[in-house]
């Protein structure tokens, strides 16, 4: 039985795994992923995808919000970017996927560099409130400039490749998506053992304590949103390879809002949360769906009702995290996790 | 030069609506310190009340308006008491969020009531439209505006003249020094979102009677933000003048920049690019308080 976590060096309080116990989970963890698509369904392979994606992207928008401080209402569009970037690249000079998906990730770093120049002067709602700015001004752009990104139409983009290799299936898919998503979350989970990662927490905790102590705010800030932005652009690129189509509608403000609530639901500033809260905000809308269809047996006309009651479980999972357990999905597990060290005594 | 002024006026028209909208959302602002997302689902809420009494209950206008205010002053008092209060003084961003959440649930509420289709109100306003010398403005859009006018005007005369209307001024002032001075702040915020949501709902029937009802009535509440900026987050003198010059520069920027772009609906976005410029410049806005951080 562990009766407390005692750490007797710096060593031991920097450690990614606390006990070598989370290292072995960590490992089967991984296996599962791994034997996932040999066992699961088309459809939950798609799931999966979309999960993986939202990961990426809600893990970039957990470290400029939940880790930096800063509210970005326009993450939606920083993925657009990174996903019209790849298509173009792709499909104007031929560039393979390995190429192409980090040419999205650069473009959509550049983007959030720009968007977040103006967060030394502004913050708090004033940020929130630039970001969505962005967000509007990047959607009409997208429907707008039509020579490049094929207006509402969109572009249509060939499977990734390697080797002979085609990713044209979801099951295929799913090792790119599956392979960049762990290498993303193995990135962001060290960030925080590093200087730069370090000084995000301090200008989170608090902005002018942390200038006193010699952290550059403005570097920091713009290296959050473009460290933020960059993970963004990747699930953009990895989303062209997964839907094969990039229009602009794919990209409004909604989906940004739907990354808040990934990190929202998850756990602000936390990387196992972030993930938490993507295969929930994505999942429970499907099992909405799939309680819906059951009740057309009762009640023809109830798939009219799925868009309303998406809506409203969607806000009410919001409001009910927010006022009821802001730590997120995390703080569960950890209280979860808590009772099992601690049993048979109580906490 | 004609085509200027008809233009303008119109901006002016719109611009009117606009400063309705925008003053609910900075009553809340400025006694409670929460930015409202949910600002445009309350106009939707509170233009489905209003219609449900015209279409359905076939009540008078005037009878269906009150009713409609008294509805969404319901709503506003129950959305402050239950989920506004206990996220008192935390983080921007879960303040943010909440009223996003709100947003979402009322949207939803919304569909399952009164469907998801379009809707018009009956007519109502003589259909004459008013000219004002060269200028002619159709009738669906004058009396809208001149009602958002009243409104502005009544909630104006709260504040400045009413007991319930010093205290909020007091309270948004300085709030320890009111509470100190025996003002009941809970009861200050219930009515200033109880205040906001009416104004909403007025809001919501004048946008309703000139354009037509959907649950998407709500994206409108979007628009507000470049003038809530450009006015100042906590300044209603602000609001009425940035709603004024959000009007004239939008449709401004339809008249003579839409031929230049066609089909691009530059009227739309032209707003955003100008709160982008004025984030820059003047991030507090014409009238706002300038926020100084004291150690």
């Amino acid at each position: 039985m562990i009766i407390g976590n005692f750490k007797v060096s710096y060593a031991d309080d920097e450690a990614l795994f606390r006990t070598p116990a989370s290292r072995a989970w960590l490992w089967v963890l991984l296996g599962a992923v791994v034997l996932f698509p040999f066992l699961a369904s088309d459809y939950l392979l798609y799931l999966a995808n979309l999960v993986g994606i939202f990961t990426i992207a809600a893990l970039g928008l957990n470290i400029l919000t939940g880790f930096t401080g800063q509210i970005s209402l326009g993450h939606a569009a920083f993925v657009g970017v990174g996903a019209y970037a790849t298509a173009i690249v792709a499909t104007r000079l031929g560039l393979p996927f390995w190429l192409a998906v980090p040419v999205g990730g650069l473009a959509s770093c550049l983007a959030g560099a720009l968007v977040g120049t103006p967060s030394l002067r502004i913050k708090g709602l004033y940020l929130a409130i630039a970001t969505l700015a962005a967000q509007v001004i990047l959607e009409w752009v997208f429907n707008n400039w039509t020579g490049m990104t094929g207006g509402i139409r969109g572009l249509n983009v060939a499977p990734a490749g390697l080797w002979g290799f085609e990713f044209d299936t979801d099951r295929r898919v799913y090792f790119l998506v599956a392979g960049l998503a762990a290498l993303h979350t193995w990135a962001a989970a060290n960030l925080f053992r590093t200087r730069v990662g370090r000084a995000f927490i301090a200008v989170r905790d608090r902005d002018i304590s942390a200038e006193l102590m010699g952290i550059d705010l403005f570097r920091t800030k713009i290296s959050a949103f473009m460290i933020s932005s960059y993970y963004a652009g990747i699930a953009g690129g990895l989303w062209v390879y997964f839907a094969k189509v990039v229009t602009p509608e794919s990209f409004p403000l909604s989906l940004s809002i739907q990354f808040l609530a990934m990190i929202i639901v998850g756990g602000l500033g936390s990387i196992k949360g972030t993930i938490f809260g993507a295969v929930f905000v994505t999942l429970v809308p499907e099992g909405l769906r799939a309680v819906v269809q059951g009740a057309t047996a009762y009640s023809p006309d109830a798939m009219s009702w799925l868009a309303p009651m998406k809506d409203i479980v969607f806000g009410g999972m919001i409001v009910g995290f927010l006022v009821f357990e802001p730590h997120g999905l995390a703080e569960i597990w950890n209280r979860v996790r808590r009772f099992f060290w601690l049993w048979p005594f109580p906490k | 030069m004609d085509e200027f002024l008809q233009i303008a006026v119109s901006g002016v028209v719109t611009g009117g609506i606009y400063a309705l909208i925008a003053i609910g959302f900075v009553i809340v602002y400025k006694a409670t310190g929460v930015i409202n997302f949910a600002t445009g689902e309350l106009m939707m809420l509170g233009a489905f009340f209003a219609w449900t009494a015209m279409a359905v209950a076939k009540l008078p206008f005037a009878v269906a308006l009150l009713l409609a205010a008294l509805g969404a002053a319901g709503v506003g008092a129950l959305v402050e008491r239950v989920v506004l209060r206990p996220m008192l003084g935390q983080r921007p961003i879960s303040i943010i969020m909440v009223t996003i959440g709100l947003s979402a649930v009322f949207k939803g509420i919304a569909q399952v009531v009164w469907g998801g289709e379009y809707r018009s109100f009956p007519a109502i306003f003589p259909r004459k439209p008013i000219e004002l010398g060269p200028v002619i403005l159709p009738s669906r859009q004058a009396w809208p505006f001149l009602i958002a006018l009243a409104a502005i005007v009544l909630l104006a005369a709260l504040f400045r003249f009413t007991r319930t209307g010093t205290a909020m001024r007091a309270t948004a002032n300085d709030q320890a020094t009111a509470f100190g001075m025996g003002i009941d702040i809970r009861r200050v915020f219930s009515f200033s979102w109880v205040l906001a949501a009416v104004t909403a709902a007025l809001a919501g029937v004048v946008v309703g009677v000139i354009g037509g009802i959907s649950p998407q009535l709500g994206a409108v509440g979007l628009r507000i933000f470049p003038v809530v900026i450009l006015g100042g987050l906590d300044s209603i003198g602000g609001a009425l003048v940035g709603g004024v010059v959000m009007g004239v520069l939008e449709n401004l920027a339809g008249g003579y920049l839409d031929p230049l772009f066609p089909g691009a609906g530059i009227k739309e976005v032209a707003p955003f690019f100008a709160l982008v410029l004025i984030l820059m410049v003047r991030p507090w806005g014409l009238f706002g308080t300038r926020e100084i951080e004291r150690l």
